[in-house]
C-alpha cells in the first residue's frame, strides 16, 4: 500500500511559492498534506492530493517542473513514542529512511508520510508490527 | 585508398609548402601594395615596405586587419582587383551590424571550388557520388561553395539549398544522395525528421556529411551520425578568406587541415597582437596567399584556437587547427583564466543538460565570482534534495575540470532562462572594470 505525492521544482526566489500554491489553488486541487524542502537555490514542494495524476497533468501544463513519487502513509496515535517505534521497525528492517512529515486528516487521525529506500519491505515490516500504510483513497 | 584532391600539396614536405608560402606571398604583398590603398596606408603607418618581406619569416612584421577594417573599408576598400575582373560578391550575414562584402575574381572561385573539392574527397567523395548541397545558396558562402567544390569533384549535385526537410529527404532516397553538405543543426534537424518520417538511416544512402558555418560539439557529431548512418567531417572557413574550405576534416576527425598553399595561418596572443608558437591557444589569423579579387593579409578572424603540425594518419602534411574553442571576443578572463561561453556549453551538453544557460559574472570583495543557471530538464528532475544538490555539485566538478576556475551552479526550472530571437543573451559580466 502506497500513496502517490507530487514533487514540485521551486526556484529560491520571491513569490515563486506563492505562485505555486495559487496555482494549485485555481485549478481545485484539494491538498491533504504538504511539506517544503530547501537549499539555497531551490526547494521542493510536496504535496498529497485527491487524484494525483490528474494534478500532475495540470501542474506539468501549468509550466510546473514536477515528479511523482510512491511514499508510504502511516497512522500515527497521538501519544508520546509513537513516532520513534515506527522508525524503530523500519531501522530493524534496514530500510533507509529519506524523509518524513506528519499530516492531520480530520477524520481519520494523524499520519506520517515516509519516503524510504523500498516501500514494499517497509510496508512488511511495519504490517509485521501492527502498523497498516494505508492507500490514497483512505486519506480522503 | 588515397582520398587525395591534389596530393602534390596535400602531401608536400614542410620545405616545399614553405617554398610555395615563401613565393606567393611575397608576390601578394607587393600587389596589395600596390594596389590596395587602404592597406598600403596601414604599412606606411607601420614604417613597413613590400622589400621587408622576403618569406614567410617576416609575416609578423605586416598590420593586421581587423573587423572593423573591413566595416571601414566597405564597399571597395579593399578591394584588389578591377571590378571588371569580379565575377561575383559573397556577404556575411550582418547580423552584429558589421556586414562583410568579399569580392571573386574567376581564379579566385577557381581556388575556391579546388579548396571546398579538397574537403569532399577528404570525406571520400569520388565521381560516382551524389552530393546533395543543403546550405543556402546566395550572400551565404555556404551553398555555393560546396557546390562548387562537389562539381570539381565531379559528384552529381543536387542545389537543394536549405528548406523543405521532407522533400530534401524525399530527394535523398529517390536520387540517392550519399553525401549531404549543410550547417551541423541542420544535419540534426534532417536526423530527426528522417526518424518521424518513419525512416531508418539505412534506408539511405548517405554515407558522409560536410558540416560547418556553425559551432558544434563531438556529441552532436555522433548524434548526427548515428541519426543519419554517416561520417560527420566538419569543415572551417569564413566570408572574409573565401568561405567554407579555408580548412577541413580528414577521417581521422582531430582538427582541421588548413588549406596553407592559400591560407597562411597564425596564432597570436589576441591581447598584445604577438605571435604564439605552434600548439599555443590564441586568436587565428589569415593571410590570403593568391586571392585576387578580396586579398585580406594578416586578418584576425577572432577564432581562438590550436594550430598543429603532428603527423596525421591520412598523409596530409596541411597543418591542422582543432576546432575553434570560442571567440576572442567572448572571452572573459575569470580570477585570471580565460574563459569562454562554449566551453560551459560543451560541459551542459556532455552532461546531458539543455543549452539554455546563463553566466554571470560579479566581483565580490576583490574576487571575481562565476555563477552558471542551468535549466533543469523535467526527466532530470528528482524528489531528493541530495540527488539535485549531488547534480549541482557533479556540474560544477565537470565545469571547474573544463575551465580551470569553479563555478557556483544553479539549477533553475525550465523555460525560465529568457530565450531570445537571434543572438542569445548568455553572459553577463557585472564587474565594473572600465571606469
Amino acid at each position: 500500500m502506497s500513496v502517490k505525492q507530487i514533487s514540485i521544482f521551486i526556484e529560491n526566489k520571491k513569490g515563486k511559492l506563492a505562485q505555486a500554491t495559487k496555482f494549485i489553488a485555481s485549478h481545485d486541487i484539494n491538498l491533504r498534506a504538504l511539506s517544503i524542502a530547501d537549499t539555497q537555490d531551490f526547494g521542493i514542494l510536496r504535496i498529497i492530493c485527491e487524484d494525483p495524476d490528474k494534478a500532475n497533468e495540470v501542474l506539468r501544463e501549468g509550466g510546473f517542473l514536477t515528479t511523482i513519487t510512491k511514499v508510504l502513509a502511516a497512522p500515527i496515535s497521538d501519544k508520546p513514542g509513537s513516532l520513534a517505534s515506527i522508525l524503530e521497525v523500519l531501522s530493524e528492517s534496514n530500510v533507509m529512511v529519506e524523509y518524513t512529515y506528519a499530516f492531520l486528516s480530520g477524520k481519520h487521525g494523524a499520519y506520517m508520510i515516509l519516503r524510504v529506500d523500498d516501500n514494499q519491505m517497509a510496508a512488511a515490516a511495519l504490517a509485521g508490527a501492527g502498523i497498516k500504510t494505508v492507500d490514497q483513497s483512505d486519506l480522503f | 585508398m588515397a582520398n587525395y584532391f591534389q596530393p602534390e600539396i596535400e602531401c608536400a614536405s614542410l620545405e616545399e609548402m614553405r617554398a610555395i608560402q615563401n613565393e606567393k606571398l611575397v608576390k601578394q604583398v607587393k600587389h596589395v601594395y600596390e594596389n590596395v590603398e587602404y592597406y598600403r596606408n596601414l604599412m606606411d603607418e607601420k614604417g613597413v615596405k613590400p622589400e621587408d618581406i622576403q618569406s614567410i619569416d617576416d609575416l609578423h612584421k605586416l598590420p593586421f586587419l581587423t573587423k572593423a577594417d573591413l566595416r571601414d573599408a566597405y564597399p571597395y576598400g579593399l578591394l584588389g582587383a578591377d571590378l571588371k575582373d569580379c565575377v561575383r560578391i559573397h556577404s556575411t550575414s550582418g547580423t552584429t551590424g558589421r556586414r562583410v562584402v568579399a569580392f571573386y575574381t574567376q581564379n579566385d572561385i577557381d581556388m575556391w571550388d579546388d579548396c571546398c573539392a579538397r574537403a569532399i574527397t577528404a570525406a571520400g567523395g569520388t565521381n560516382e557520388d551524389v552530393c546533395q548541397v543543403a546550405y543556402g545558396y546566395g550572400l551565404f558562402t555556404g551553398g555555393f561553395g560546396l557546390n562548387g567544390g562537389s562539381q570539381k569533384v565531379g559528384c552529381l549535385t543536387l542545389p537543394m539549398s536549405s528548406g523543405n526537410t521532407e522533400r530534401q529527404i524525399q530527394f535523398m532516397q529517390d536520387l540517392h544522395s550519399t553525401i549531404i553538405c549543410c550547417t551541423p543543426s541542420y544535419a540534426a534537424y534532417m536526423g530527426e525528421t528522417v526518424k518521424e518520417m518513419g525512416l531508418k538511416p539505412e534506408d539511405l544512402d548517405l554515407k558522409a556529411g560536410i558540416f560547418g558555418a556553425e559551432p558544434w560539439t563531438e556529441e552532436m557529431r555522433r548524434d548526427i551520425e548515428k541519426s543519419l548512418g554517416i561520417k560527420a567531417y566538419d569543415i572551417y572557413g569564413l566570408t572574409e578568406s573565401t568561405g567554407p574550405g579555408v580548412a577541413f576534416e580528414c577521417e581521422e576527425q582531430t582538427g582541421m587541415h588548413i588549406n596553407e598553399d592559400h591560407f597562411l595561418a597564425e596564432i597570436i596572443d589576441p591581447e598584445t597582437g604577438e605571435v604564439l608558437p605552434e600548439g599555443a591557444k590564441g586568436e587565428l589569423v589569415f593571410t590570403n596567399l593568391d586571392k585576387e579579387g578580396f586579398p585580406l593579409l594578416r586578418y584576425r578572424t577572432r577564432d581562438i584556437c590550436i594550430l598543429s603540425r603532428k603527423k596525421c594518419s591520412c598523409g596530409r602534411t596541411l597543418i591542422k587547427m582543432a576546432k575553434p574553442m570560442g571567440r576572442s571576443d567572448d572571452m572573459m578572463i575569470i580570477r585570471g583564466v580565460n574563459v569562454f561561453p562554449s566551453q560551459i556549453e560543451t560541459v551542459l551538453l556532455k552532461e546531458g543538460y539543455t543549452s539554455n544557460y546563463l553566466i554571470e559574472v560579479d566581483r565580490v570583495n576583490n574576487t571575481d565570482t562565476l555563477d552558471v543557471s542551468v535549466e533543469l530538464a523535467p526527466e532530470q528532475f528528482t524528489d531528493t534534495m541530495k540527488d539535485l544538490a549531488a547534480k549541482e555539485k557533479a556540474l560544477a566538478n565537470a565545469m571547474k575540470i573544463m575551465l580551470g576556475v569553479n563555478p557556483k551552479v544553479h539549477l533553475v526550472a525550465p523555460k525560465t532562462i529568457t530565450r531570445s530571437e537571434g543572438k542569445a543573451v548568455r553572459v553577463i559580466d557585472r564587474r565594473k572594470l572600465h571606469d
